[in-house]
């Protein structure tokens, strides 16, 4: 360091730190009015009661920590199936190509709402043994057997992302295929899908509400049910609301704080 | 310098067609073990094509590869036993180290890791002999107190000499190198070259495609000149480099120094004569007197 350093040196980063400092203030005055004013408006009107969210509140809220589960086991089954799948989309052998494809072709052309009804109500048609099983492990499987097909090109691309030099110098010390795949390949595509990976988890996070249509009784689910008995869905639906959103802030904000840290380490 | 010994790896007449384009004419080589050999060329000659179709990077279309009881033919058609091949050609890659002009460290494990990878999981050699060996050849490229660092955090010339010891931690029987020095920056190249002329004079068998003919001067006991695919010249590198015999080599090497040193060609029309080009050799040891082609 200089010793005795440019005045203007401390004046511009003195002026940039108030500018930044400005912007935040904006940002942070802009959303309070905006939610502020909002609810607000909503606590002066007749039609909305208070004291229901304080009364139900707790019962809604208590779906938050099911919402999570769902979602985080959702993804990590579904992780297994995109990496099966994904080395099947990579596969130079037809039959396993061939099936890949299919898998992914047939789930995302078809709507998830669909594939969980149809887990969940006609599965037990064709195998009467699956009325048995919880609706919400199989609409677990039903999320992570959507977001599988979908995170199978993530994946895919992944693999094909690692340098074809890296494949090389494993082939040229003799390595056998499965090894390259396993030990030199798969980890350095899974630090470059980390990224995508925690987008799909976000988006999982609200597409689990979807499973409240097969009776699981997360937070979507409660909401709709207490808010429909008592005819107070305006305040249920918007206290579910705010659950996923303040989740989805917060896994976004984690996942911003991972990404930085992985960069700053090697490569 | 240690004596020549017997043949340890022979290729014979390979050919290669990328698509329709003929690379390869039919080119053989048998390389005798301590024998360094150099293959020089302008890019798209097929020298770097021929390297990698030594250890089979690179299928041939025709020819074969022979190496102790190995000997692997061309199979562009895959009619032969697959199984049976692919086991071959990763015999083959076992005793043939092979660095690369990016390196193509591992980034996702330290040196040591990098090191251990092949010898643990292809050998099957146990973890601490493993590690012993590694730090032996860390010692000799000189990078022991890079032991546990990861590559993004080296130079190239650091990555190059790491990755000059994960090859020689399989103690292969030959190493090739694929221009070792072409990615490097121009104060870099030293470090790697002093490496590998190391090697060379401790007798390793080395299978060099490179532009530092200072190297091949120093190191080499051949030096091969292809063209267009072919072998168009090789012998001792002081004959191939000072006293070439066929013009398309004086052509290459009055060009390649003309680029490479920035020698005056408007005012000196004439090729200056290969005596005169002394300074080709040790000049482009610390600097970088050979250009890139």
């Amino acid at each position: 360091m200089n010793a005795s350093p440019d005045p203007i040196v401390a004046q511009i980063a003195e002026a940039d730190a108030r500018r930044r400092l400005s912007f935040r203030t904006a940002f942070a005055i802009t959303w309070a009015v905006m939610i502020g004013g909002f609810s607000l408006w909503l606590f002066s009107i007749d039609r909305f009661d208070p004291e229901f969210i304080l009364e139900q509140g707790p019962y809604i809220l208590w779906g938050a920590p099911l919402t999570i589960i769902i979602s985080l086991t959702s993804i990590a089954l579904a992780i297994l199936f995109a990496m099966l799948g994904a080395l099947g989309r990579i596969s130079r052998t037809a039959p396993i190509y061939a099936l890949a494809t299919l898998y992914v072709s047939a789930v995302r052309g078809t709507p998830l709402i669909f594939q969980i009804l149809f887990i969940y109500l006609a599965l037990p048609q064709l195998v009467p043994e699956a009325a048995r099983i919880p609706g919400i492990v199989l609409g677990i499987f039903a999320l992570a057997f959507n977001y599988g097909a979908y995170m199978t090109e993530i994946f895919r691309a992944g693999i094909q992302a690692v340098p074809g030099g890296q494949r090389e110098a494993a082939a040229a010390l003799g390595l056998n295929e499965r090894r390259i795949m396993v030990r030199i390949v798969l980890p350095q595509a899974i630090r470059i899908v980390t990224p995508a990976i925690g987008n799909e988890f976000i988006a999982m996070i609200k597409d689990s509400a979807l499973l409240a249509f097969i009776g699981v009784q997360e937070t979507l689910w409660r909401a709709k049910t207490i808010g429909a008995a008592n005819f107070r869905t305006l305040e249920t639906l918007l206290l579910a609301a705010g659950v996923y959103w303040v989740l989805t802030m917060v896994f976004s904000y984690s996942q911003e704080r991972l990404e930085k840290r992985m960069a700053r380490g090697d490569r | 310098m240690v004596a020549l010994g017997n043949v340890v790896l022979e290729a014979t007449d390979i050919e290669k067609y990328f698509g329709s384009h003929h690379v390869l004419h039919g080119v053989s080589l048998a390389v005798r073990q301590h024998e360094t050999v150099m293959l020089i060329g302008r890019s798209g000659s097929g020298k770097t094509t021929f390297l990698r179709c030594l250890n089979f990077l690179e299928e041939p279309t025709a020819g074969s590869v022979a190496m102790g009881d190995l000997r692997i033919e061309a199979d562009p058609l895959q009619k032969r036993q697959r199984r049976q091949r692919r086991g071959d050609i990763r015999q083959l890659r076992q005793q043939t180290g092979m660095v690369f002009q990016e390196y193509n460290l591992f980034p996702h494990m330290n040196v040591l890791e990098n090191l251990i990878e092949a010898p643990i999981h292809v050998k099957g050699v146990s973890k601490d002999e493993a590690v012993a060996r590694a730090e032996k050849y860390l010692e000799k490229v000189q990078l022991l107190d890079k032991r546990d660092e990861y590559p993004a955090r080296m130079s190239g010339g650091e990555k190059q000499r790491a990755a000059i010891a994960r090859a020689l931690c399989m103690e292969p029987e030959v190493l090739l190198f694929d221009e070792p020095t072409s990615a490097l920056d121009p104060e870099l190249i030293g470090e790697v070259i002093v490496v590998m002329e190391q090697l060379a004079h401790e007798g390793s068998t080395m299978i060099v495609v490179s532009h530092e003919m200072a190297f091949a001067r120093e190191a080499a006991d051949r030096v091969l000149y292809l063209e267009d695919g072919l072998i168009v010249e090789e012998g001792p590198p002081e004959q191939v480099l000072d006293d070439p015999q066929e013009e398309a080599t004086k052509l290459f090497l009055h060009r390649f120094l003309s680029e490479g040193a920035k020698a005056p060609t408007v005012d000196d029309p004439t090729p200056p004569s290969p005596l005169e080009m002394g300074f080709l050799g040790k000049s482009s040891l610390g600097g970088r007197g050979g250009g890139q082609s």
